[in-house]
């Protein structure tokens, strides 16, 4: 079990979103999270990657496994492809940039700053990010945003070869990857908070 | 660690990385000055310490909305958030990268603008004393300071209002140990007064830093 989720409630801007969320995720699986836009997918996210505390609930998963990548890529202009993913390399503590790099087919574009870079390629200097960080744990935001036909493809094949690998994977999309039997679908739906609490003085106090 | 510091550091000589901004205030600052007081050298050498500390201070307050903002914008303050740095860390070492390419830069420059207001030649080694004991105070409470406005579109303001008076014992007692020694008077008292300012901020407020960051992050 690489990670289970029990009864969890978050909220944002002292809204509760999503309440009672309840799943497993075993190694070599992924979860898909659906749900329409504003239902709570990327809070609920960044409280399964630590960077908000839930309301209520337990979220158990070992503290060295997760990695976390939302929308924005965390691509610095200024420095070249190969700078950045170097970067994240070191901060985790890897060294083998090489895989990821011919993974997204960035090979061309190593030398080039970030900033230079179309929407396309720096989401997929962002999943290539993901690669170097030698986590078990990947917790994805519309990673296929921007994305071209073959680059979503070359995602899929990427996520499989982690599940094979065995690691595991929580997506938020709204595309269908085709991962076929080692991905569960959980439509967030059902879960959607009925009473909309506000928590005003939690909200005064910060 | 190493890495986020180089990357930093990196980042501030790159262009647009805003290293240049500081120092060419300090020293629009500093050379405006004796215009604005006129041509009495024994006036400027007297007042010479105290304006170049409020310069110093003003430049460093200048570039603190840079620490967190950029990799606020760009989401790189998240997935460092989720990194294994623990967030002390990353402030520790924000502070050091602003130190580095702010303050020590502006200990450097200080004594050459001192002769632009007269400096008595004993006060050449004060003021860099004075500044290299001081500026790392700036730096990390300017960094509590960037922690607290991070997310906020323009704080700017915000920062300046809130960081201002944390700066004030600094800036006295950094600027009454250049007065002092430019003077030839005993600067014990201040010279132990700024240093202690200095240790114990660097000691305590990254723990602050670190928990307004998780708060304002979520």
């Amino acid at each position: 079990m690489t990670m289970r989720v029990t009864n969890l409630s978050v909220s944002r801007g002292g809204r509760t979103l999503l309440e009672g969320v309840t799943f497993d995720v075993a190694a070599g699986q992924a979860l898909i999270l659906r749900g329409p836009n504003g239902l709570g997918k990327t809070t609920l996210l960044r409280s399964l990657a630590g960077l908000q505390r839930p309301e209520v609930g337990q979220v158990d998963l070992a503290e060295d496994d997760a990695v976390y990548a939302g929308h924005a890529d965390g691509i610095k202009s200024t420095l070249t492809v190969r700078e950045n993913i170097t970067f994240w390399a070191r901060v985790f503590g890897t060294s083998d940039i090489a895989a990821a790099i011919s993974m997204f087919a960035l090979d061309d574009l190593v030398d080039r700053a970030g900033g230079m870079l179309s929407a396309g390629q720096k989401r997929r200097l962002g999943l290539a990010r993901l690669m170097v960080t030698g986590r078990k744990f990947w917790m994805l935001d519309e990673p296929t945003v921007s994305l071209d036909h073959a680059s979503v493809a070359q995602f899929a094949t990427m996520i499989r070869a982690h599940l094979a690998a065995g690691g595991s994977a929580i997506i938020a999309t709204h595309i269908d990857l085709g991962l076929g039997d080692d991905a569960q679908v959980l439509d967030l739906s059902q879960f959607r908070a009925t009473t909309p609490k506000l928590h005003a003085s939690e909200e005064a106090f910060l | 660690m190493i890495a986020l510091l180089i990357r930093d550091l990196r980042l501030a000589m790159r262009a647009g990385g805003g290293f240049g901004l500081s120092l060419a205030f300090f020293l629009i600052v500093v050379v405006l000055v004796p215009f604005g007081v006129g041509p009495e050298m024994g006036l400027l050498s007297r007042i010479a310490p105290g304006i170049l500390w409020v310069g110093a201070l003003l430049a460093c307050l200048l570039s603190l909305d840079r620490i967190f903002a950029l990799d606020f914008e760009d989401g790189s303050l998240d997935l460092l958030a989720t990194s294994p740095l623990p967030a002390e860390g990353i402030v520790t070492i924000k502070s050091l990268a602003h130190w580095l390419t702010t303050g020590l830069p502006l200990v450097l420059m200080a004594p050459v603008l001192g002769v632009l207001l007269g400096l008595p030649e004993r006060g050449y080694y004060w003021i860099i004393v004075s500044l290299a004991v001081g500026t790392p105070a700036l730096s990390v409470i300017g960094t509590f300071g960037a922690a607290l406005t991070v997310g906020i579109k323009r704080g700017g303001l915000l920062l300046s209002l809130l960081v201002l008076p944390l700066y004030v014992p600094t800036l006295i007692y950094g600027a009454e140990l250049a007065r002092r020694g430019t003077q030839g008077m005993d600067t014990s008292t201040p010279l132990f007064m700024l240093a202690g300012i200095t240790c114990a901020v660097t000691a305590m407020l990254p723990f602050a830093s670190a928990a307004v960051l998780r708060i304002n992050l979520r």
